[in-house]
């Protein structure tokens, strides 16, 4: 429904999510949020923890409703699910009790591809998140950056328009997430599309986007900043970090996140006090 | 420590165990038999019963009654703790309405039915299966009810996100999640099933283990008791071995760790 001649692949327009907790308290996760994702344009969102990040997310995936605002998908408000969108979650999100081709291979069966083509194209896609020889696995027998690798490949291998990641490399150590972070460049170059991560690791995230938008420590967050990232592409994980210009963003966006970073700290601590 | 020296001292076990016992029941100690033969029998006689019953060939048909009985009440058992379960796990509102029923029929000790099952269904195979049956069902459906509950959030959050409809939810979510947790009782779903068979063949019937060991009681022939309590448990621990097997080839996607549910 959408081609390019459509630039805005995400817009949020004052945003709020909220949820009912305990009777008739309401907890306002995120507050008032105005987002726009370009078609092809990469989109880090920071934030301390728990400052609703993920609910953003969410919101543009449509399995939150938002209590107020408007959410577009490539200009038509969105209602329901996000068919458009692919979402790479943080927890475990594969079939258990499928191998990692089977599990590649779902997301082209249920729309009633052939079985053998999806296996076929599913090989393919292992192959270039550098599973080949791991088809049979089941997730269990995978490492946690194979696991990841495999959920990628799920998530592409439908050719969505836009692709949503929650912390997708959280769990896996250093050396794992840098060669992750290549390998999502990679695939990315190759056919751009519009994605949305979010991490609470800045580094990662002026390493990856093309712009990086921060979020204030919640409840009620609001989106407190917004950069653009003009490192030169293809880039390097490990080395555009030893750029001066990756240096001088840091620094700037640092001094904006580190007094929400500290503000989360201490809410999280004294809501765990009060709990 | 190795396989072999394992094996021996378990075979040790035995060894004195059967030792112990035919000496307490044939040699005077301190002028007296501590275990009088006529409660107790002797390994010897016990053993030579095992050995007639199964050179007579007299032992087959019990079995093969027990066994089909056993099959019959694990697979209708079965059948109908998964579509029940299934059904309970999917309509919360079905599950609402029958929960105190479901709770009261699985509070009762199953025993108190064999009577009724033999006034309906008879003597023969059917009053063992149904009594069988009411023990299957509730271990399955309770497990297949667990296993579609417990999906996790976030596996289904993916499924819908890949495109899926209720229905292919159901297929490629849902359903395998209950196989699992059923596939993980199914020891127990098996061992109950042989439970109903023998214990309903010992209230009343023509034929079976249960009823070899009832009747051997009735005459006090306790060699026998203990040789159809033998013939039944070794009966039991191959059924258990071939539970076993299956279990490895349907639950390969399962870590280690996660089995042993149910």
């Amino acid at each position: 429904m959408a081609d390019t001649a459509q630039p805005t692949a995400v817009a949020l327009d004052d945003a709020t999510v909220a949820f009912r907790v305990a009777g008739d308290r309401v907890y306002t996760a995120v507050e008032r949020a105005n987002l726009n994702v370009a078609h092809g344009e990469f989109v880090a969102i920071v934030g301390p923890t728990g400052c609703g990040k993920s609910t953003l997310l969410n919101v543009a995936a449509g399995l939150l409703k938002p209590a107020a605002g408007s959410v577009k998908i490539f200009g038509q408000p969105l209602a329901g699910l996000n068919r458009d969108a692919g979402y790479l979650f943080q927890a475990d999100a594969l079939f258990p009790w499928k191998t990692a081709l089977d599990n590649v291979a779902i997301g082209l069966e249920i729309k009633g591809a052939p079985r053998q083509q999806a296996l076929q194209r599913a090989q393919g896609w292992l192959t270039s998140v550098g599973l080949g020889a791991f088809a049979n696995r089941y997730p269990h027998m995978l490492s946690g950056g194979q696991r990841k690798r495999v959920g990628l490949a799920q998530v592409l291998i439908r050719d969505p328009k836009i692709l949503l990641m929650d912390e997708p490399f959280g769990p896996l150590d250093a050396q794992t997430r840098q060669i992750m972070g290549n390998l999502l460049l990679e695939l990315w170059n190759a056919d751009r599309k519009a994605v949305l991560f979010v991490t609470h690791d800045l580094e990662e995230a002026i390493a990856l986007a093309d712009r990086v938008v921060i979020m204030s420590a919640g409840p009620s967050a609001r989106i407190i900043g917004d950069w653009r990232v003009t490192l030169p592409r293809p880039r390097d994980i490990s080395e555009v970090r030893m750029e001066k210009q990756f240096h001088e963003l840091h620094r700037e966006i640092w001094s904006v996140l580190k007094d929400e970073v500290m503000k989360g700290y201490v809410q999280s601590t004294q809501a765990a006090e009060a709990s | 420590m190795s396989r072999l020296t394992l094996l021996s001292l378990q075979l040790l076990v035995a060894v004195v165990a059967l030792a112990m016992w035919h000496v307490l029941t044939t040699v005077p100690l301190f002028g007296r038999i501590l275990l009088p033969p006529f409660f107790f029998s002797n390994p010897i006689d016990v053993f030579s019963q095992v050995y007639k019953w199964f050179s007579s060939g007299v032992i087959w048909k019990h079995l093969i009654i027990t066994l089909w009985e056993s099959v019959l009440a694990f697979v209708i058992g079965s059948v109908g703790g998964v579509l029940v379960g299934f059904w309970f796990a999917r309509k919360p509102l079905v599950a609402a309405v029958f929960d105190p029923y479901v709770k009261m029929i699985n509070a009762l000790p199953r025993v108190v039915l064999a009577p009724i099952f033999a006034l309906w269904l008879g003597l023969g195979i059917w009053s063992k299966v149904a009594l069988g049956v009411t023990l299957v069902f509730f271990i399955v459906f309770f497990n297949v009810y667990q296993g579609v509950k417990e999906v996790s959030n976030t596996v289904l959050d993916n499924g819908r996100m890949l495109g899926m409809n209720e229905r292919q939810l159901t297929r490629h979510v849902y359903w395998p999640s209950a196989l699992s947790w059923m596939f993980s009782s199914l020891h127990t779903a098996v061992g109950f099933a042989v439970v109903g068979a023998v214990v309903g063949e010992y209230l009343g019937s023509a034929a079976g283990l249960g009823y070899l060991i009832q009747q051997a009681e009735g005459v006090f022939d306790v060699a026998a008791v203990f040789a159809g309590m033998f013939v039944l448990s070794v009966f039991v621990i191959l059924i258990d071995m071939g539970v076993t097997v299956v279990e490895r080839r349907l639950l390969v996607w399962r870590p280690a760790a996660a089995e042993g549910r149910g």
